[in-house]
């Protein structure tokens, strides 16, 4: 008591001071990074608004030329482009993983994880290019599929997978992967009941982040996926529009009613963006789906 | 009958006790040494365990206990670096012949941890199920009930938890999981347990039920417990075997290896009556 009272008055002035001001910073940093996402979203919503309506999700882009159209296959166009990329990095993304955690040798996953890194901030057009290169290999020149962009869209999930799955597989803790293994489990099955269980969380993560990364993507699908005005469901053969080359298509190739143009971008993007909650919902509700159960009666 | 053939658990056909009986489970280690990276933890330990008997591992902090016992498993080489020479016989077959397989190994050898660690996703009936869905026996489906009840009845811990088998086994007290841990163990049947100061994370009263349940796992099983607690090693075990240091970065060594009565009332080396005494350690 005497001690306290003892300070000199200045020390607890000075630091109520600081805390007023660091308060106030923190604040100032909050608004500056929630503004400009405020007015995004308020400027997409009332945007899009216009011509949010039935037609737009059910119609395509084939024979208009004015007003009226939709944007049905270029929404197809990126569920079924998002879905495969998913469906090719998860399972690739996640071996890696456990390959990394559970078996690497020390050089070899060294020259893995520096892999994962450089693949992480590849230019998403240089990943188009590559999906492209590929694709020339095997289909021939100028072939163009939506199946080409989903991988040249998982070139860049992949990492983000790989990463956030890593990070919870290296959590498990010792005590648990003992108490498998001290029971006779084999090494798959202590990875497939301790070690997945604790990464499912990281997996799912990474398909949220991964799909946020590539669900905007353009230059890669402008490459391999190409454009179309029609409806194309199938995703090994022909062109398919997406609604990222949809929103840049509309921006760029104005017709006469230049309003037309600009509305559709806009209410694609709004699409964009609701397509992006429905995706990270769906991982989450997928990830308490898959509990693995092998344990449990 | 060649290796593998021997070293196969048996089918697990009934309630859960389907180990062959009529051997001997008898554990000997000859010229042991075990080592992290190039520094050995523990070297030259031979001892021979008597089976169906407890036998207790004593002596000060980093003599290399945990590491021998990691040894009987094959548990030690699961550490990055870790190596072992010398052998580890399970009823005359060694352990560390390359081609027996660890997992298998492992089956027959089970190991209670200083820390209680049921699984914490599993329920306490899952928990005494997991050793057996982990090494992908199969059961009837009314086994299933019949070896949790029995298991947990063996541990004293059926009339505690039997009206909530569907709770977390983490919900469970510390002494209690410990149980529940045991009667993961023996669930599977193994031949021989090891149990690595299995009650130094807990209170007394749950010691003291650990210890009777120690001594009654002895009339059936090979148990070794390694233990800080010298009267604990003085009322469960029959053997004892007394390991010491000489400093840091030496390897320990088995200094005195003999019956638990003996050792305690008249150790033959001046160390063991130091450490008994509390000199050391
Ligand atoms: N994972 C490990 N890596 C490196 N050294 C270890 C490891 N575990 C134990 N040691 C070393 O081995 C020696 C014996 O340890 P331990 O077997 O745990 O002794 P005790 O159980 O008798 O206390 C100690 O010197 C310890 O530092
Ligand atoms: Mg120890």
């Amino acid at each position: 008591m005497t001690a306290l009272a003892g300070r000199p008055a200045g020390v607890s002035t000075r630091r109520r001071l600081t805390d007023h001001v660091a308060t106030v910073a923190a604040w100032a940093a909050f608004a500056a990074a929630a503004i400009p996402l405020v007015s995004l979203l308020v400027t997409v919503v009332t945007r899009g608004l216009a011509r949010l309506d039935m037609t737009f999700f059910t119609s395509s882009m084939r024979g208009i030329v004015g007003a009226g159209g939709g944007a049905a296959h270029a929404l197809w166009g990126t569920v079924l482009v998002t879905l495969a990329a998913t469906a090719i990095s998860v399972p690739i993304g996640v071996g890696t993983a456990v390959y990394l955690v559970e078996y690497g040798r020390p050089v070899l996953s060294r020259l893995l994880w520096f892999l994962v890194d450089v693949m992480t901030g590849l230019p998403s057009v240089v990943a188009g290019l590559a999906a492209y290169a590929l694709i020339v290999m095997v289909v021939g020149p100028g072939a163009r599929s939506g199946l080409a962009g989903a991988i040249a869209l998982s070139l860049l999930m992949i990492p983000v997978v790989v990463k956030s799955s890593a990070e919870m597989l290296r959590l498990v803790p010792t005590d648990l992967r003992e108490a498998a293994t001290g029971l006779g489990a084999s090494r798959p099955a202590v990875i497939a009941t301790v070690g997945l269980p604790a990464a499912r969380p990281g997996i799912v993560a990474g398909v949220m982040l991964g799909v946020g990364r590539i669900i905007g993507e353009t230059a890669p699908l402008l490459l391999v996926a190409g454009f179309t005005d029609s409806l194309n469901l199938n995703l090994t053969t022909g062109r398919m529009a997406t609604l990222p080359v949809y929103i840049y298509s509309q921006w760029q190739n104005k017709g006469a009613d230049q309003a037309a143009y600009d509305n559709r971008a806009w209410t694609a993007a709004l699409v964009l963006i609701g397509l992006v909650l429905l995706f990270s919902l769906a991982a989450r509700l997928l990830g308490r789906l898959l509990a693995p159960t092998s344990l449990k009666g | 009958m060649t290796f593998e053939l021997a070293l196969r658990a048996p089918e697990l056909t009934g309630a859960g006790h389907g180990r062959d009986d009529t051997a001997n489970h008898r554990l000997a280690v000859v010229g042991l040494t075990a080592s992290y990276g190039r520094s050995p933890a523990i070297t030259e330990v031979s001892l021979s365990l008597e089976s169906r008997s407890v036998t207790a591992f004593i002596g000060p902090s980093g003599c290399g206990k945990s590491t021998l016992l990691r040894t009987f498993n094959r548990l030690h080489e699961v550490t990055p670096g870790a190596r072992v020479t010398g052998a580890v016989r399970l009823d005359g077959i060694d352990l560390y012949d390359p081609r027996v397989d660890p997992v298998t190994v492992r089956r027959r050898i089970g190991m209670v941890f200083q820390r209680p660690n049921p699984f914490p996703t599993l329920s306490i009936r899952d928990n005494v199920l997991a050793g057996i869905r982990l090494q992908y026996r199969r059961l009837r489906p009314s086994g299933a009930d019949e070896l949790v009840e029995a298991m947990l009845t063996a541990v004293g811990l059926w009339d505690e938890v039997k009206d909530c088998l569907g709770r977390p086994g983490i919900s469970l007290s510390g002494g209690q999981q410990q149980r529940l841990c045991i009667a993961r163990v023996i669930a599977v049947a193994p031949d021989v347990i090891l149990m690595d100061e299995p009650c130094s994370s807990l209170d007394p009263v749950s010691t003291a039920a650990i210890e009777e349940l120690m001594v009654n796992l002895g009339r059936d099983y090979t148990v070794v417990v390694v233990t800080h607690n010298l009267q604990q090693a003085a009322r469960v075990s029959r053997k004892t075997a007394f390991f010491t240091v000489a400093g840091a970065g030496e390897p320990g060594r088995l200094v005195e290896y003999g019956d638990t009565a003996g050792l305690f009332s008249a150790p033959s080396k001046a160390q063991t009556a130091d450490y008994l005494a509390g000199r050391f350690g």
